[in-house]
Formats: structure tokens, C-alpha cells, sequence
């Protein structure tokens, strides 16, 4: 059997408003602190995976990332999922791993959304992700595409918009013990119900940062990381699910790829969601978390938001759950966001998540999601 | 003002807004499946293949899912919030994304009957018209 590849090497930059800094330069900060935190250098990097940038787009990422940052690595690629790119990333980097590829893969994502693009052209950078003719011309948005995924998620499951602001109010709570988190002013939950609407029924807690930001990870070979200095963390399992693009072709607006995703990589490793310590689960909005939470198995259909609500995702819940306050709080900053879960989830599992620490965490479970809920990619971690 | 997005034919889709200018409603149709699709494609998106014929179906539907947008995602839609966005199930077994027009936002819900009534856009001396929904009943 195969020896699990592991995520040697995790680094986040500050994350926020960040004037000043560029995409590359993200990457590449990103970059140097995880390489740095596996114990290695850039020269021991054979691989290396790119995502996107929105704010400073370029056709081949990865290339002109090995240009800048000065690498000449022996596999190259880009992957563009979204919100999914991250854990994706991770899965094609211990598949090279673990087929002898490589034996030292960095996987790096960063954007500056912030201070590289005004809020208007982000907002509008994120509304072509529509479809050009049977969407866009309708005006849809992100945002909106989410919310006529949550008119109907509400309605058929009976979650409440108490129960959709108890997460974002969770989430900011676990975001104020992280020092490099984009907001750590405390929330209440009067706060997120009195908030403005976006489009109903999301209000703007409900929806995620839009932050300058990078973060890596360092996936090594097994062997290869056995001489590393930080205590391991092994990919365990790992599953895809993939149904649609645009939310005007999902085949459901309830069930989603995130079903399948989970399952597979809790088949793969063995385990089940009633086995995993902590939980970094993308949360681009309040519904998505409490759907895929509950298409993931983590809570009956109907179940989580109630749960939510009674302090079920809180460090000392039952399934603590985003702890660095995911993308509606510690930050969003494109494919880099769904990285900080993967990090957050490896800083967990090695016991450095300082005053956010899940005590004893071994299983750690990370979920990427991509467009509307359209492609989805499930980790599970392992303590070694 | 900005002007509101126009969606730009292909070959896929070329019938499909040429019959929207004509105010008539057409889907592709799979004999295979005997199933409608939508959108337009080069083939069936069920089962491949690619006997597929144009079909005019009955411009009526119900709203599965309603959104009333606030935050206009670009200039052009700054005019229009609040909107309603709507994923509607045409009665020939196709969904489509429309406004619900002629009717307060707040009105639109899950389950409600709409008819397709067609909007015309005019963008540098181009002229379209794209399907939207109204009230029914109307």
C-alpha cells in the first residue's frame, strides 16, 4: 500500500486590507513561509501548483509564478475550481507524490483583491461567473445565485435566518482568536439580523470578505517528509463531486456534490464524520456551511441550523468548526481562501492553533467548494 | 447609464434568440430521451447524442426559486434593484433564469405561475428581445 503523502509546510499572510501588495508578491511570501515551516528550502520544491488570480489575471500562473519567484520545478500545473482549486490542489499534488513525480510539491494561491481591484470591479469581476446568455443579462451576481439557493433550501428545510446568523456570529467569534484574521471586532447576532440586504434571503454577514491575502502548503512524499521537523500530517482520503457550473443547469438547488465529495474521502480513509475533531468547511456564505454540513453528514437534513444555533461549531462544540473564522471572517482572498481552511486544519492537527486549539485534535476534515456549489473536494487529515 | 447586458448568439444558441425576437419560446428536443433541454447545446446533454430538434413550448412555468436583489453586480443593473432573479420551471420540463416582472419583488414567491412575456433590449443600435417572466393571472 501506498504511504500517504503529508502536508508538510503551511504558511498564511496577513490577510486583510493590504495596500501595496501585488498577486505575486502574495504568492511568494505565501510561498517562502511554507517551505520555511516544512524545514526546507526552495531548492528541495520539484512541483508546483498554481490557482487563479482575479485581480491580476495571467493566462499561465503557474510559469509566471516560477519566473518570478525565481523556481525551475519539474512539474507545473494551474487548476481552476474555484473555491474547490485549493483542495484540489492538494489531491493532484499527493498524486504526485505518492506516484514518485516529485517528492516536494508547493501548492500556493494568493490574490489582492482589495488594493489590486476597487470593491465595484470585484463585485463585477464575480458576477461573470455567470452564464454570458442565459444568466448575466438577468443580472446575477454570486451572491444571488447563492441566495435563490437558499429560497429553497429554507423552504424545504425549515433553517431560519437566526439560524443562518448564528454561524456567521460563531465564525467571527473563532476569527477574534486568530491574530491575522481580516475582522476580529466581536458580532452579535442583533448585528447580522439588522445588517443590510444583499439579496434575499442573505444579508451582508451572510456573505464572505473579499480580502488580500496568500496562503501554501507544502505536500511532500512520505518517506521525505519522516526527516521533517513538524509533526505529521497525512492525507487520508480525499473525493471530488462535480454537477454542474451554473446554477441555472444544477440538477438539484438542495442536493450537491458535496454529498458525494465527503463520502468518498470518508470511504478512502476509513473514517466517518462522526469521527473528525475539527472541521474546515468552505463558507463563502452562512448557507453554504449549513448546506453542505448537512449533505456531508455531519447533521441531518433540517438539523444543523437549530444545532448552529445552540453552539454546535463553537471551539468546545460538538463539531468545532471553521476555527480561524473561514471566509466570512478571518478572509476571502480567491483560490487562497479555501487554502486557509486546508492550513487552519493542518495547524490543528499539529496542536499550534494557539488560543483557537481544538485540545487533542488527530482527524481534521477540509471541504472546498467551487462556483454555485458546483465542484466540490473533500480532505480528510490525520495526525501521524 | 450603462447599458443592460446583451447575450451574444452562437452557433448553439442562434435559433434560440432568433425565436425571441419573434416572441415565440423554442427548446431543443432529444427524440432519444424525449426529453426538452435547455440551454441550447450541440448535442443531448443526457444521453450524447445529436438528434436534436427545435420545439416551441408553452411560455408558462413556476417559480422554484426566488431571489429580490439589492446589490446590483454591475452598473447597468444600479437602475433596476430592487430585482427579482428567478429559476423557472417552463410546464415542457426546462428550467430557465428570468426576472419576475410587472409585479412588486416582494410579491414573487416559491411555487408561484408566471408566463414568458419578452423584453426588448436596444445596445449600440443592436436590438434583442429576452425572455422574462410575469404574474400569470396578469
Amino acid at each position: 500500500m501506498t504511504a500517504h503523502a503529508c502536508l508538510t509546510g503551511v504558511h498564511t499572510t496577513r490577510v486583510g486590507e493590504l495596500p501595496g501588495s501585488t498577486a505575486l508578491g502574495l504568492h511568494a511570501e505565501a510561498a517562502r513561509g511554507a517551505v520555511a515551516d516544512a524545514g526546507l528550502s526552495l531548492a528541495d520544491v520539484d512541483g508546483l501548483l498554481c490557482a487563479y488570480s482575479l485581480a491580476q489575471p495571467h493566462p499561465m500562473l503557474a510559469s509566471a509564478f516560477s519566473e518570478y519567484m525565481g523556481l525551475a520545478p519539474r512539474f507545473s500545473s494551474v487548476v481552476q475550481a474555484g473555491g474547490a482549486s485549493a483542495a484540489i490542489m492538494i489531491v493532484q499534488a499527493a498524486a504526485l507524490v505518492e506516484t514518485g513525480v516529485c517528492r516536494h510539491v508547493l501548492v500556493v494561491t494568493g490574490d489582492n483583491r482589495v488594493s489590486g481591484m476597487s470593491r465595484d470591479r470585484a463585485v463585477a469581476a464575480l458576477a461573470e461567473f455567470g452564464h454570458p446568455q442565459y444568466e448575466r443579462p438577468y443580472g446575477i451576481a454570486i451572491y444571488a445565485a447563492y441566495a435563490l439557493v437558499a429560497s429553497r433550501y429554507l423552504r424545504e428545510y425549515g433553517a431560519t435566518l437566526e439560524h443562518l446568523a448564528a454561524i456567521a456570529v460563531t465564525q467571527r467569534a473563532h476569527a477574534a482568536r486568530h491574530p491575522d484574521a481580516h475582522r476580529r471586532e466581536p458580532l452579535t447576532l442583533e448585528a447580522v439580523m439588522a445588517s443590510r440586504v444583499i439579496s434575499t434571503p442573505l444579508r451582508l454577514f451572510d456573505c464572505c470578505l473579499v480580502s488580500d491575502g496568500g496562503a501554501a502548503v507544502v505536500v511532500s512524499d512520505a518517506h521525505a517528509a519522516a526527516d521533517l521537523p513538524k509533526p505529521r500530517v497525512a492525507l487520508l482520503g480525499s473525493g471530488q463531486g462535480h454537477t454542474h457550473e451554473h446554477i441555472v443547469a444544477a440538477p438539484s438547488l438542495t442536493d450537491f456534490g458535496c454529498r458525494t465529495a465527503a463520502a468518498e474521502a470518508f470511504g478512502r480513509a476509513g473514517l466517518g464524520p462522526a469521527d473528525v475533531d475539527v472541521a474546515e468547511i468552505y463558507d463563502s456564505f452562512t448557507i453554504t456551511l449549513l448546506i453542505e454540513l448537512e449533505s456531508m453528514g455531519f447533521f441531518e437534513k433540517g438539523e444543523a441550523g437549530p444545532a448552529v444555533a445552540a453552539g454546535a461549531l463553537a471551539l468546545d462544540g460538538r463539531l468545532p468548526c471553521n476555527t480561524h473564522g473561514g471566509l466570512l471572517s478571518f478572509g476571502h482572498s480567491g483560490a487562497a481562501g479555501g487554502m486557509f481552511h486546508a492550513v487552519e486544519a493542518v495547524r490543528q492537527l499539529r496542536g499550534e492553533a494557539g488560543d483557537r486549539q481544538v485540545p487533542g485534535a488527530a482527524v481534521g476534515f477540509v471541504h472546498g467548494d467551487g462556483g454555485i456549489l458546483s465542484a466540490h473536494c473533500s480532505l480528510v487529515l490525520g495526525r501521524h | 447609464m450603462a447599458d443592460l447586458p446583451l447575450p451574444v448568439a452562437d452557433a448553439d444558441s442562434a435559433p434560440f434568440w432568433d425565436a425571441c425576437d419573434r416572441g415565440e419560446l423554442i427548446v431543443q428536443w432529444c427524440g432519444r430521451c424525449e426529453r426538452h433541454q435547455f440551454y441550447p447545446r450541440s448535442h443531448c446533454h443526457r444521453c450524447h447524442g445529436d438528434g436534436l430538434e427545435w420545439r416551441s413550448v408553452e411560455p408558462a412555468g413556476t417559480v422554484h426559486a426566488c431571489t429580490v436583489v439589492h446589490r446590483a453586480p454591475t452598473v447597468a443593473f444600479r437602475e433596476r434593484v430592487p430585482y427579482v432573479i428567478a429559476l423557472v420551471d417552463l410546464d415542457a420540463g426546462v428550467r430557465m433564469m428570468m426576472n419576475v416582472v410587472r409585479c412588486e419583488p416582494e410579491g414573487v414567491s416559491i411555487g408561484m405561475r408566471v408566463r414568458v412575456v419578452f423584453e426588448e433590449r436596444l445596445v449600440d443600435g443592436e436590438r434583442r428581445r429576452i425572455p422574462q417572466a410575469a404574474p400569470h393571472s396578469g
